[in-house]
């Protein structure tokens, strides 16, 4: 038969959404433990939010999926959220800027047009956003509960990659560059079409120091040698973004996390102003974050600096183990109701359900051999007989006395 | 390659047909019965066997030949543009530009408007409108320029009429002296436009059609049109009559007009209501005709684009078609338009058409029919949304519904299997070997306007004796 499922999209067997809600599960967990709070939003949004400088790339905006809605005469779209962070910030715009210390998290699904059908084009991400505070700490929080849940969620060999925006546009000025330029360059960089920087007429010294800065890779202390010997002799209007970077990695690596600074490692989100941080499990892009103390005010709140990280649901759930996922607790029952006793049947598997385990009412199809216990309900005495996975057989003549066979 | 397979091409009606008919003529192709009075749209080549041609309305072209019906086309370089725009891995190639018709597609202000640059537009606070018959277009301009918040009215036509006060920027083909006269100014050049050849892209690797291809297009000759740098606007101020409406306030009743073949009825009707105008129908083309009513400002747009301009607010009161407002409605179910009088003039059938092959009496047929069918019922309609509720209400299974723009009857049976058209007599159904199977509901001219409270008493007593004079007249 023929599949009817729209191209890039994805259902979720039990199986896989089994896995699905052990990540979600261990990333609560994670987000409750370090005092944040769950958040949900719509999935329809304005388009508006997402079409000004700071926000989506053009890149993104080209692929995401808006529509007229029922009201729609006045030719507004509103759109099928195309991305996480900037939903949660309207939130916190609309109902919570009272709050100085705002730490929320979601899971949500976002929807990006992908041509090829061959990625998905809705993805679930869980993310964290933490607004009003300004320090490196901030960020580094962020990087730390992400691989507390990676941890977790026993996968390892993750790698970091940190950038920074306000040090990309900083070296971006540097170079001479309009402010327009600027603009379109660093969309080029987020939309990762570096050989395309070649056509936006720099001059040739320009895009060689470009290219060699978006080169540059390593720890934090061999990137500022590197950013000094190509920058030379002094590093008038970049220091900030340097040293902000620096503390960042600095305190990452006290930490013992892998990292590696690369400033061209940066993708898609305009609204970035500071640290950039990517998660590698292999070349797979398994999360990222950084600060964007500009897109607050730019949304029509107040001053407020945040950060945020998210970790791509789907990609997860291949790197999740099978055995990470646990069995569960209680082995279950099978109730067996013979004819003319399915009321007391299924009081009996209320009352199973009630005291902690896990029973279900015989529909003639389940397999024997994924049950614990098999309990044959009879109209003549003894009512009840408790068969164990051994074929040994209990009887028992009350509901009670059910439960107390159990218990033993 | 096959060599054998027959070629189908899809030519333009309209704008473009005598320098394609020119084209194709020095070409050799000895098409008979291509040209503007034709009134059955297939058409053979005496001198290239193989091939087969039909008329469509230009912008239908680059859909055609995009799905696959059509092999080659030509049309204009705007519409193969906007349906690339928005689908960019369509089947659609692009062979190149044959040389004629060519203009430009402008984004345009008000000459007297204050945006005089594109800068000054990204600066505005609020809602842009832009108004076009290119949406996509105009989408794809917004989000480049960055535009915070902006609406797109997608029309029928006639976008050269609505900046200042039903749109703020007009994305429109034509040259900058055609724009000066309608009292816009240009703020950027966004396409070159010239008549084009396209073809599909499996055609194109599967069947020969390089011999057909040469006689009409040379690459090593052919020339892209330059684009070009918009200097911003100098600032010169058009006459006090192109700016609508002249001394317009709240008070200011705000009446649509029809344009193209329903001018006559409409003018008939107002001169028996007692209303008087000046210069409509326009001999100059002059959307902004003066009335004898006072506080009452006119403009002539499409009735196709009336019912979502009254939607929006640019207009209190207007004259379109019943189908055109059930258009608006079935799309946008909470729109404030509503019919304030029935003006019985224009009385035209909304009806559902299939060939006269098609083994079906009426929509029960249909329905039986399309549930034993694999492949989706073709359902091509100007009404798209009338279209798409037919389909919905009747469960036709899996179906797909087709925008068209006119000579809608020429889809039928190789291009659509069903079609939802409006029909005054059913001639021209008959002529083309198709049938009626249904009648949704018959449509006559309106006058619509919005539930909306209006907060001038003024205005509303206005509005009020206009119902009464057109009622008078219909009576």
């Amino acid at each position: 038969m023929k599949t009817q499922r729209c191209k890039g999209t994805r259902d979720l067997p039990p199986g896989d959404m089994a896995v699905f809600r052990l990540i979600e599960g261990v990333f609560r967990d994670a987000c409750l433990n370090w005092g944040y709070k769950e958040v949900r939003t719509p999935t329809l949004e304005y388009l508006h939010l997402f079409t000004s400088v700071g926000t989506l790339t053009p890149g993104m905006l080209g692929r995401v999926y808006s529509f007229l809605d029922w009201d729609g005469w006045s030719g507004e779209r509103v759109v099928l959220r195309p991305d996480g962070t900037i939903p949660v910030v309207r939130l916190y715009i609309d109902s919570l800027e009272k709050e100085k210390l705002a730490k929320l998290f979601y899971v949500a699904n976002t929807f990006i047009f992908e041509a090829t059908g061959e990625k998905t084009r809705e993805r679930w991400q869980c993310g964290a956003e933490l607004i009003g505070v300004s320090s490196p700490s901030a960020d580094v929080e962020l990087v730390m509960l992400v691989l507390e849940v990676l941890q977790r969620l026993q996968i390892d060999g993750v790698k970091l990659k940190l950038s920074h925006a306000g040090l990309i546009r900083a070296l971006l000025a540097r170079l001479g560059l309009s402010s327009q330029e600027q603009a379109r360059v660093f969309d080029h960089i987020l939309d990762g079409n570096t050989k395309e920087l070649a056509e936006l007429g720099l001059d040739r010294t320009e895009l060689e120091t470009l290219s060699a800065l978006l080169d540059l890779k390593g720890k934090s202390s061999g990137f500022v040698k590197g950013l000094k010997a190509l920058l030379s002799p002094d590093l008038v209007g970049i220091q900030t973004g340097i040293d902000d970077l620096v503390s960042v990695a600095g305190l990452l690596e006290s930490l013992g996390a892998d990292y590696q600074i690369d400033l061209a490692s940066v993708r898609d989100f305009e609204y970035y102003t500071g640290a950039i941080f990517q998660i590698f499990k292999g070349k797979d892009k398994i999360g990222g974050g950084g600060r964007y103390d500009a897109l607050i005010p730019l949304m029509g709140g107040k001053d407020t600096p945040a950060s945020g990280v998210a970790l791509y649901l789907d990609r997860l759930m291949g790197l999740v183990k099978p055995e990470a996922l646990a069995e569960p607790k209680t082995p279950g029952i099978l109730v067996r109701a013979k004819p003319g006793t399915a009321k007391e049947g299924f009081s009996l598997v209320t009352r199973l359900h009630k005291a902690g385990y896990r029973a279900e009412f015989n529909l003639g199809a389940q397999r024997r051999a994924g049950f614990g216990w098999t309990l044959d309900v009879q109209s003549k005495a003894p009512r009840f007989i408790l068969t164990d996975r051994a074929k040994k057989k209990f009887e028992a003549r009350t509901i009670s006395e059910v439960l107390k066979l159990l218990k033993r | 390659m096959n060599k054998t397979e027959n070629i189908k091409i899809a030519l333009p009606k309209g704008r473009l047909l005598a320098e394609t008919a020119a084209c194709l003529k020095e070409a050799g192709w000895g098409l008979d019965g291509y040209n503007a009075s034709a009134r059955l749209y297939r058409v053979k080549s005496r001198n290239f066997p193989r091939l087969s041609a039909k008329m469509f309305h230009e912008r239908d072209i680059p859909v055609q030949v995009a799905i696959g019906n059509y092999d080659l086309g030509i049309c204009g370089s705007d519409w193969i543009e906007e349906l690339m725009v928005k689908y960019p891995s369509s089947a659609l190639i692009r062979i190149g530009s044959l040389g004629y018709a060519r203009s430009a597609l402008y984004v345009a202000v008000s000459a007297a408007d204050e945006m005089s640059t594109v800068e000054a537009v990204r600066q505005r606070s609020g809602v842009v409108r832009i108004a076009s018959e290119y949406p996509n277009l105009a989408e794809h301009f917004a989000l480049n320029l960055r535009l915070r918040r902006f609406g797109v009215f997608p029309l029928w036509g006639a976008a050269e009429a609505y900046p200042p006060e039903c749109a703020d920027l007009a994305l429109v083909c034509g040259t900058k002296e055609g724009l000066a006269d309608c009292g816009l100014a240009p703020l950027a050049k966004v396409l070159a436009v010239s008549a084009c050849l396209v073809a599909n892209r499996n055609s194109w690797e599967a069947k020969d059609m390089k011999e057909v291809v040469a006689s009409i297009y040379d690459e090593a000759t052919a020339q892209e049109a330059e684009s070009e740098i918009i200097t911003p606007y100098s600032g010169k101020r058009p006459p006090e009559s192109k700016i609508f409406p002249p001394g317009a306030d709240g008070d200011t009743v705000r009446l649509a007009l029809p344009d193209g073949h329903q001018q006559s009825p409409t003018f008939e009707l107002l001169s028996k209501a007692g209303i008087g105008l000046d210069d409509y129908p326009s001999p100059t083309g002059n959307r902004r005709p003066a009335t004898d009513l006072p506080g009452v400002a006119v403009k002539v747009i499409r009735p196709q684009d009336m019912p979502l301009q009254v939607a929006s607010g640019n207009f209190d009161l207007a004259i379109t078609g019943r189908d055109w407002l059930r258009e608006h409605l079935y799309q946008f179910p909470a729109s404030p338009v509503k019919e304030l009088l029935d003006l019985r003039s224009g009385r035209v059938k909304i009806v559902a058409v299939v060939s006269n092959d098609m083994p079906v009496a009426d929509t029960v047929g249909l329905i039986s029919l399309s549930a034993g069918r694999t492949a989706p019922l073709r359902v091509a309609s100007e009404y798209v949304n009338i279209a798409d509720k037919y389909a919905r209400d009747n469960h036709l299974g899996s179906y797909r519904v087709v925008p068209t723009w006119g000579a809608t009857e020429a889809f039928l049976p190789e291009d659509a299997d069903l079609l939802i058209e409006n029909t005054e007599t059913g001639r021209t159904i008959a002529r083309h070997n198709l049938k009626i199977i249904d009648t949704l509901f018959e449509s006559t001219a309106c006058l619509i306007g919005s539930r909306r409270r209006v907060a001038s008493a003024i205005k509303r007593d206005r509005i009020g004796s206009i119902i009464q004079a057109l009622q008078t007249g219909v009576n």
